[in-house]
Formats: C-alpha cells, sequence, structure tokens
C-alpha cells in the first residue's frame, strides 16, 4: 500500500496578530509549525504503516524553510519526503495550489493521498477536494475513521450531526480532521537521524503545468479586506441554583430560536 | 563559539516540550498530592525512546546525546520534577556505568532493554553510615565460588521497586577502604534481594525512594561491574555524570518557577495595577532570569564537554552547585510573588519549593560540590 500525505507548514495562528494596515498576517516571531490537520492525516498514514506495512511519502509545497515539517515528519516515522519548491510557485491560492500539487503527484504511485480538512491559516478546505477533482479521484472529506476491507477503504465521515459510513475503491484521496487522530510525538531515534535523511527537491520541472496555471498568475482568489474580528460584549453572568440554571438556559436558547 | 543548538537538538527541544506540556504536566500535582509512582508517563516515555538517549544504537539506544538528555531531564522537571528524575536515576545512574565500564557481555544483556525503557534502573552508594562519606561502605560482598555473597543495605535510592537493575556498591576489602570497594549489576529477581521502607518525603513525592536490603544475596562472579576494587571509582565517575541530570532537573524547576511567576504576577492586580508593573517584582525577577540562564549556560557547557569528551567533573560540580541553589532560590521568591495563594496546592509553586531542595542534597550535597570544585582549584 502506498500512500502520500499532502502537509502544509502553518504559523501558529494561536499567536497571531493581523497588521491592521495592510490586513496581512504577522509573521515575524510566530512559530511555524505543522498544520494540525495534516499532522492527524500523517498519523492516519502511520497508522496504516503499523498495521499494513504502508510505505508513507509527505510532499509539501512551500519555501525552503517548510523542509522543517518534513524532518518532523521523518521523526515521526514517515518514509519519503518531498518539498515541492519554486518561486514560481509563490503567491498561489487554493486553486494555483491544488493544480500544482496534483502535477507532482503524477510522478508518484498511490493507492491513497491524505491532506487534511484544513490548514489553519486560511481555513478554507479547498484543497484537499481540489486535488481529488484534478486527479480523477473519488474523494471523502471530514475522515475521522479509517480501515481497509477486501481491498475498499471503510471509511467514517464526520457530519454536522453525527457520523456516515462509506465504503471507497483505491486509488481515493481522504481530507482528515486533528480530532480523529491524535498525533503521535516524533520518537527520538527518529529525531536523530532526522538531518541525515535524503529530502527530494522538485522545482516547476516535475510539475506539467502551463506558467499561467501556477503561482499568483494561475491564483483568481483576490482579497478584499481582511480585518481583526471585534469581540463580542461581555456575556451575562448568572448565579443560581442548577435548575434555575437550566430553565434559564432552555428560555435563552428558545429566544434565539436555537431549539 | 557556537552558543546555538544544533538542528537536531532543536527538533528534540520541540518534541519533548510539547510531551512535558501536555502528558506530564496535567498529572504532575496529583502525583505529588498521592505520591504516586507516574507508571503510565514511564510507559510513555519509553515508548519515544526516552530512556535511552545517548546510548548508541548498536546497543539500543536512540545515538542521540548528552545535551539532548539534560535538555530532557530539564523540560520534565519544569513541569514535574518527579518524571525528571525518574529518567535521570535511570540513565546517568545506571545505564551510563554499564555502558562505560560494563563488560560486552553486560552490555549485551543489559543496555538494549534499559535503553528501550523495558527495563528500569537504579543506583545504590548510600547507606545509613555512608552518605557524603561514600568509602565507609558496610554492605559486604564475599567471593563464594562463582558468586559473591551480599549482606547489608542501603538507603534513599531512586527508582527502588521499580527498578529491574541495580548498580550496587559493595564493601569487598575493608582494609583497603576506597581501594576496597567493589560494584554490582544486581537483577531484581535475584534472591536475596528485597525493597524496605519507602520514604515519604519532602518533594520528588511521586519518585520511588526506598530502602534497598540484601541478605546472603548470591550474584554471579560475571555480574561484577568494572574490576575488583574499582568501585570507588567507578561511583564517582557515575556521580559525575549524575550531576549534569540533577543540574538538569534543577535548572528545569528552576524555569517552571519562572514560567509561573512571569504569568501570575501579570495576572495578579493590587493597588490597580498588574505586581509585573511594580520595579520591587520587574528588578528581582530580572536578578532571577539572568541567574536560570547563568545556570543553563553551565549545565549545557558541562553537557556539552561529556560529549566531546573532554574532563568535566568540576563543571558538572559548578553546574549542580549553582543549578540547585537557583532552583532553591527562584521557587521561594516565586512563592513570595504568589502570596497567599503559593502557599497553596492551588498553584504549582510550593510544589516546585519542595522538589528544589532535595537538588541541593542528592547525588552530592552543595557542600560537596564545593570540595570537588576547590580540590580541582587547589590541586
Amino acid at each position: 500500500m502506498k500512500i502520500v500525505v499532502c502537509i502544509k507548514q502553518v504559523p501558529d495562528t494561536t499567536e497571531i496578530k493581523i497588521n491592521p494596515v495592510t490586513g496581512t498576517l504577522i509573521r515575524d516571531g510566530v512559530p511555524s509549525i505543522m498544520n494540525p490537520d495534516d499532522k492527524g492525516g500523517l498519523e492516519l498514514a502511520l497508522e496504516l504503516k503499523d498495521k499494513y506495512g504502508a510505505h508513507v511519502t509527505v510532499i509539501t509545497m512551500g519555501p525552503p524553510q517548510a523542509e522543517l515539517i518534513l524532518r518532523e515528519a521523518y521523526a515521526m516515522g514517515a518514509d519519503r519526503a518531498i518539498l515541492l519548491t519554486s518561486r514560481a510557485f509563490g503567491g498561489a491560492d487554493t486553486l494555483a495550489t491544488s493544480h500544482t500539487i496534483a502535477a507532482a503527484l503524477k510522478n508518484l504511485e498511490y493507492d491513497l493521498i491524505i491532506t487534511g480538512r484544513q490548514a489553519i491559516d486560511g481555513d478554507t478546505a479547498q484543497v484537499g477536494p481540489q486535488i481529488a477533482e484534478h486527479l480523477g479521484l473519488p474523494q471523502v472529506s471530514y475522515v475521522a475513521g479509517f480501515d481497509v476491507k477486501d481491498g475498499k477503504y471503510i471509511v467514517k465521515k464526520e457530519t454536522e450531526d453525527g457520523y456516515q459510513m462509506l465504503e471507497v475503491s483505491s486509488p481515493a484521496l481522504m481530507t482528515v480532521l486533528a480530532s480523529g487522530y491524535k498525533a503521535r510525538y516524533m520518537n527520538v531515534a527518529g529525531i536523530v537521524d532526522a538531518y541525515d535523511r535524503e529530502i527530494d527537491i522538485w522545482g516547476d520541472d516535475k510539475v506539467d503545468l502551463p506558467a499561467e496555471k501556477l503561482g499568483l498568475k494561475g491564483s483568481p482568489t483576490r482579497v478584499n479586506k481582511a480585518f481583526t474580528k471585534g469581540i463580542k460584549a461581555a456575556g451575562e453572568v448568572h448565579e443560581v441554583d442548577p435548575e434555575q440554571a437550566v430553565n434559564l438556559i432552555v428560555s435563552k436558547l428558545k429566544e434565539k430560536f436555537i431549539i | 563559539m557556537n552558543f546555538q543548538l544544533t538542528k537536531t537538538q532543536q527538533l528534540f527541544q520541540q518534541m519533548i516540550r510539547e510531551f512535558a506540556e501536555k502528558e506530564v504536566k496535567p498529572l504532575a500535582a496529583e502525583v505529588d498530592d498521592t505520591e504516586r509512582f507516574p507508571d503510565e508517563t514511564v510507559a510513555k516515555m519509553a515508548k519515544l525512546g526516552l530512556f535511552g538517549i545517548y546510548i548508541p544504537k548498536n546497543y539500543g539506544g536512540a545515538g542521540g546525546d548528552h545535551i539532548m538528555y539534560s535538555m530532557a531531564v530539564e523540560e520534565l522537571s519544569r513541569v514535574c520534577a518527579t518524571t525528571g528524575v525518574i529518567l535521570s536515576a535511570h540513565t546517568s545512574l545506571c545505564m551510563s556505568p554499564i555502558w562505560e565500564f560494563g563488560t560486552e557481555e553486560q552490555k549485551q544483556k543489559y543496555l538494549p532493554k534499559l535503553a528501550s525503557g523495558e527495563w528500569l534502573g537504579a543506583f545504590g552508594l548510600t547507606e545509613p553510615n555512608a552518605g557524603t562519606d561514600a568509602s565507609a561502605q558496610q554492605t559486604m560482598a564475599v567471593e563464594d565460588g562463582d558468586y559473591y555473597i551480599l549482606n547489608g543495605s542501603k538507603i534513599f535510592i531512586t527508582n527502588a521497586g521499580k527498578a529491574n537493575v541495580y548498580v550496587i556498591a559493595t564493601m569487598t576489602d575493608k582494609s583497603l577502604k576506597n581501594k576496597g570497594i567493589t560494584t554490582f549489576i544486581v537483577d531484581a529477581d535475584t534472591p536475596g534481594f528485597s525493597i524496605g521502607k519507602k520514604e515519604h518525603k519532602l518533594g520528588i513525592r511521586g519518585s520511588a525512594t526506598c530502602e534497598l536490603i540484601f541478605e546472603n544475596c548470591r550474584v554471579p562472579k560475571s555480574n561484577m561491574l568494572g574490576k575488583l576494587g574499582e568501585g570507588f571509582k567507578i561511583a564517582m565517575k557515575t556521580l559525575d555524570g549524575g550531576r549534569i541530570g540533577i543540574a538538569s532537573q534543577a535548572l528545569g524547576i528552576a524555569q517552571g518557577a519562572m514560567d509561573e511567576t512571569v504569568k501570575y504576577t501579570k495576572e495578579r492586580k493590587q493597588f490597580g495595577r498588574s505586581i509585573s508593573a511594580f520595579q520591587n517584582t520587574q528588578f528581582q525577577m530580572a536578578d532571577l532570569e539572568t541567574k536560570v540562564q547563568a545556570a543553563r549556560l553551565l549545565v549545557r557547557s558541562a553537557a556539552w564537554k561529556q560529549d566531546a569528551g573532554l574532563p568535566y567533573s568540576a563543571d558538572a560540580a559548578m553546574c549542580k552547585l549553582f543549578a540547585a541553589e537557583t532552583a532553591m532560590e527562584v521557587t521561594t521568591k516565586a512563592v513570595q510573588f504568589h502570596g497567599g495563594y503559593g502557599y497553596t496546592r492551588e498553584y504549582p509553586v510550593e510544589r516546585m519549593m519542595r522538589d528544589a531542595k532535595i537538588t541541593e542534597i542528592y547525588e552530592g550535597t552543595s557542600e560537596v560540590q564545593r570540595m570537588v570544585i576547590a580540590a580541582k582549584l587547589f590541586k
């Protein structure tokens, strides 16, 4: 079984602020991390490696410093790492990104492609599904459970009010939720080896696409305005006994037409 | 000269911090309160390879270095000093002497299981009448065919009862004093070996600290560690390494207390402003931060010397002395900054203050460290 996991390096958004003048993220001094849903996806792949001996390749598109998350993936147990990097890829929106990654994936053999559901910097949840479309693969998003049975994938998809169980043929693409897979820690021996291992560096020569599909040129998205959300008004505090509290909550929910 | 951690060490620091924060910190108060050995944390640490950080891969270790080991003890102790000392005693005091002084057969037998964490290790030198004067060993080992028969007891042994392997100093020839001391590797299931009284301590209350009892305990000759009469040298060498471990523990405790105090003094308001806005707080905290950083540099430099194969005995004593006294000062002041709340178990600083005290005592008291440093100075 060959698995490719698409991962992204993102600023740790728990510590991020937006520049009020330019509307862009202030990245200075903000630590970069592996996107949490992608890490969940890598965990799923590594569990399949533990269980079925799957071969796990990780790929990331980004600047050279994105190497760090590939080293981290090695220390967690990945078998191969690819850094997809070129100036031509810069400024890509989700469409250009998904075109680029899909084109790069055509160089690889796979039975399963895994992405995170969404990245915490953009929160679009578009790139995974778009890759599946470009490659003509069946896809399941919001995956919280996965197994293999008789050559088919049995997938638990999270929905707003519960779960859906699906059977999917191979190859396919899954977008995974961090909440479904608690990622393992890097192990010490893996850390010691991580910087001795090879990382394949792929440039635009590995991506068979016309230049106008790449980077800023290939990105129809235009950001109109970015702003910091206003702070909500302070809540009400009621110090009452549990019975009164229940009645109070129910009446408030009714008032807002939630129930 | 380069003061930066290598990329590998940085990656390790990222992992151990996250592990400490998510897996160790949530248990720290309960482990202290109930004096419970954190078995589940030990199992998690074993899975990650934390019990064999600097042991080479061919003996089942991770093949890392002493700086990484020191950072591991520091980061664990930053949130839970109990967890820090479990790792330190296992690594520095049991695995290290076997690696350094063991025969190939002993290394093959013990290191892979110790490094994987399948077995936990401990070390026994201290006796009721042999503390700082370690040469006054009364545990006797008498030759009997292919065996040595051990009789006596050891006290205050970290990881006792939980460990599978014990490195034990014994007296094989009293007339030779220091040169009559011999070290043995004792398996926990050896007949005649048992665990005695468990100590109830001021701090590091989750770590198992007990008496070891030897009653006609027959240890095969093949378990002698080093040569006959080399035990004192092995013990002193082992304690040199152990001191870097305890210095790392003290450093971690001090850092943990700093973290808590910075957070608290920013939140706590008196006279209409955060107490961190008062110059008294700022000046005292600036001094403490400087001391913690100085302690860190001493610890890192000693661990670096160990990795580089340079002599580090006095460096180990200096970093242990300074880090331990810094930990005591920082934690005591941390409680003061927290006021009445700091004296309660609602906040972790009182635990840190209790935990810090032992770092001035075990693996050589601060007085012993001064003796070691002075001995080098006036040799």
